[in-house]
């Protein structure tokens, strides 16, 4: 069964006079426990994409089924409550937060709104899922602004699978951190994946990090899905302009493939 | 408390803490200090100041204690400005916050309104609302607040617009969180700060305004105001310049007070703010 089905989906904007389609007729189907990594450079569209996805941006033109449902026809309190199957990770680990959270108030909301568990149990379930994502319950007390990037991004993650998704939408979850915790972000997102069998749209500009974590590619270029298809064949034979000058702006991909899981050089 | 600690740091925000805790302190305490009525006869008329210990400022043409008005008149003041301020406020942030959120024809509505009474000067405006409606503490506290509502609700408005495409909302709405809860509990306390440093702006204003329609005679006539004691002053301004001189300096000294607060508050919310 297919999780996902995007038709012919359709965003414009004006801008200065000029109508900018940042989504033409893009079509792509989800299924549960892939990772579909969706690549293009800057302004191919992306990011409009997942936006439109998660209904923080309203489509022009096409449909989205999403869990069997007509996605972009919820509205209101239906909405709110099928959010809870479709979640997102920032690229800004900074801007994501309200700056006067705490870490505990962070994960209790999406608890809180979606009845997740009862309120006596939250801050045990609070607890589990810092530890899920490899932080100490002790973190609970913390304001947000007193802990790191990269955690703040472990928090994130913890956020988006506290409503227990079937998709998660990643823009650009890990270009804003170092090196060196990326991999670490990473590995934790694929043994989520494997462990609940959530499926990920991982939107990145960034081929090395998709190449570590997508079963399949999908390269956007000007608004238009220009390439779809198993990663390893979209890496190795390129069959589009837009591909091929990705693959070529990541040198070390072409001179020198590599097996196994991502690791940080 | 942090906030608190930041203010007192600046020189500023510790001389106007420090001008506002006495002010405040007198008002809280001005039927003690001097118990009765100010608005009674009390001894001779037109004692001069320093002259009878028991009447250190001296007393006016009717005879009445200059420094019990004063004492008095603190409460009028800060109670007239802090409530006129707060409802100015109170409707700037009501009105700022729904037109920046719903956006479109509301915002556009809204904001013709906030201009019109932009335009409208603001002093005209209270003037006017008392010489219809009659001369009360509640009917000025409110003639003051109309004038006063327009400027916090454009910066309210501004704020708002800026926050809501922050990424922290969209995450509130991806997890489903009910649009007035995010209005109320992501938007409008990161909001706050920069109308906060505002509302110091109004009270002054306010309690200007508020001596101003007292000196026009268009104050509560049962209690004593600064405003009321200068007018009552001025009539004799050449021979007894003190009657005038002494409200005077209390209005001097309230205003620069709230203004220096104001202005460390100011910094210390900016000081706070490049904090990580």
């Amino acid at each position: 069964m297919t999780l996902l089905a995007i038709k012919n989906l359709s965003k414009r904007f004006s801008s200065g006079g000029r109508r900018v389609a940042a989504v033409d007729d893009v079509s792509l189907t989800l299924e549960p426990g892939e990772t579909l990594g969706l690549v293009g450079a800057s302004g191919s569209g992306k990011s409009t994409l997942a936006r439109i996805l998660m209904r923080l941006l309203p489509a022009d033109a096409g449909s989205i089924r999403f869990e069997d449902e007509d996605w972009l026809a919820l509205s209101g309190a239906d909405l709110r409550r099928r959010r809870a199957r479709m979640q997102m990770v920032f690229q800004d680990v900074l801007g994501a937060f309200n700056p006067r959270a705490t870490v505990a108030s962070v994960l209790d909301d999406p608890l809180r709104i979606h009845a997740i568990v009862p309120k006596a149990e939250r801050p045990k379930e609070i607890a589990a899922l810092l530890d899920r994502v490899g932080l100490p319950a002790s973190y609970a007390d913390r304001s947000i602004r007193e802990v790191s990037g990269g955690q703040r991004q472990r928090i994130a993650i913890a956020r988006a699978i506290a409503t227990k998704p079937s998709l998660i939408v990643l823009d650009e979850a890990v270009s804003a951190l170092d090196v060196s915790i990326r991999g670490k972000i990473l590995e934790l997102l694929v043994e989520l994946q494997e462990e609940r069998g959530i499926s990920y749209l991982f939107v990145s500009h960034d081929l090395a990090v998709l190449r570590a974590v997508s079963h399949r590619i999908a390269v956007m270029d000007a608004g238009r899905l220009t390439e779809t298809g198993p990663m390893r064949q979209v890496i190795e034979n390129p069959q589009s302009p837009a591909a091929m000058a990705l693959i070529h702006a990541v040198p070390r991909l072409v001179t020198e493939p590599t097996e196994g899981p991502y690791r940080d050089v | 408390m942090r906030l608190v600690r930041h203010l007192v740091r600046t020189p500023e925000g510790a001389i106007g803490l420090a001008i506002l805790a006495a002010l405040v302190l007198v008002a809280l305490f001005a039927p003690v200090l001097s118990p009765g009525d100010p608005l009674r006869i009390a001894g001779r008329a037109l004692l001069p100041p320093f002259a009878d210990p028991a009447f250190p400022l001296g007393t006016d043409r009717l005879g009445r204690d200059v420094l019990a008005g004063i004492l008095h008149g603190t409460r009028t003041s800060l109670a007239v400005g802090l409530a006129a301020a707060l409802a100015a406020i109170a409707i700037g942030l009501c009105v700022g916050l729904t037109a920046g959120f719903a956006g479109g024809l509301v915002d556009e509505g809204l904001m013709r309104v906030v201009d019109a009474f932009q335009i409208v000067p603001s002093f005209l405006l209270a003037l006017a609302f008392v010489s219809v409606i009659g001369a009360s503490v509640p009917v000025v506290v409110l003639a003051i607040a109309l004038g006063a509502w327009a400027d916090p609700a454009r910066l309210t408005r501004a704020q708002v617009l800026s926050i809501r495409e922050r990424d922290y909302v969209a995450s509130a709405r991806v997890i489903g969180m009910h649009p007035a809860e995010i209005a109320l509990r992501e938007i409008l306390p990161n909001a706050l700060p920069p109308v906060l440093a505002l509302s110091a702006i109004i009270v002054a204003a306010a309690i200007l305004t508020e001596a101003a329609l007292s000196f026009l005679g268009l104050g509560d006539p049962n209690v004593v105001t600064w405003g009321s004691m200068i007018a009552e002053g001025r009539n004799i301004l050449r021979s007894s310049p003190s009657l005038s001189i002494f409200p005077g300096i209390a209005l001097v000294v309230t205003v620069v007070g709230v203004y220096l607060f104001s202005e460390g508050l100011t910094k210390a919310l900016a000081g706070r703010r490049l904090e990580p």
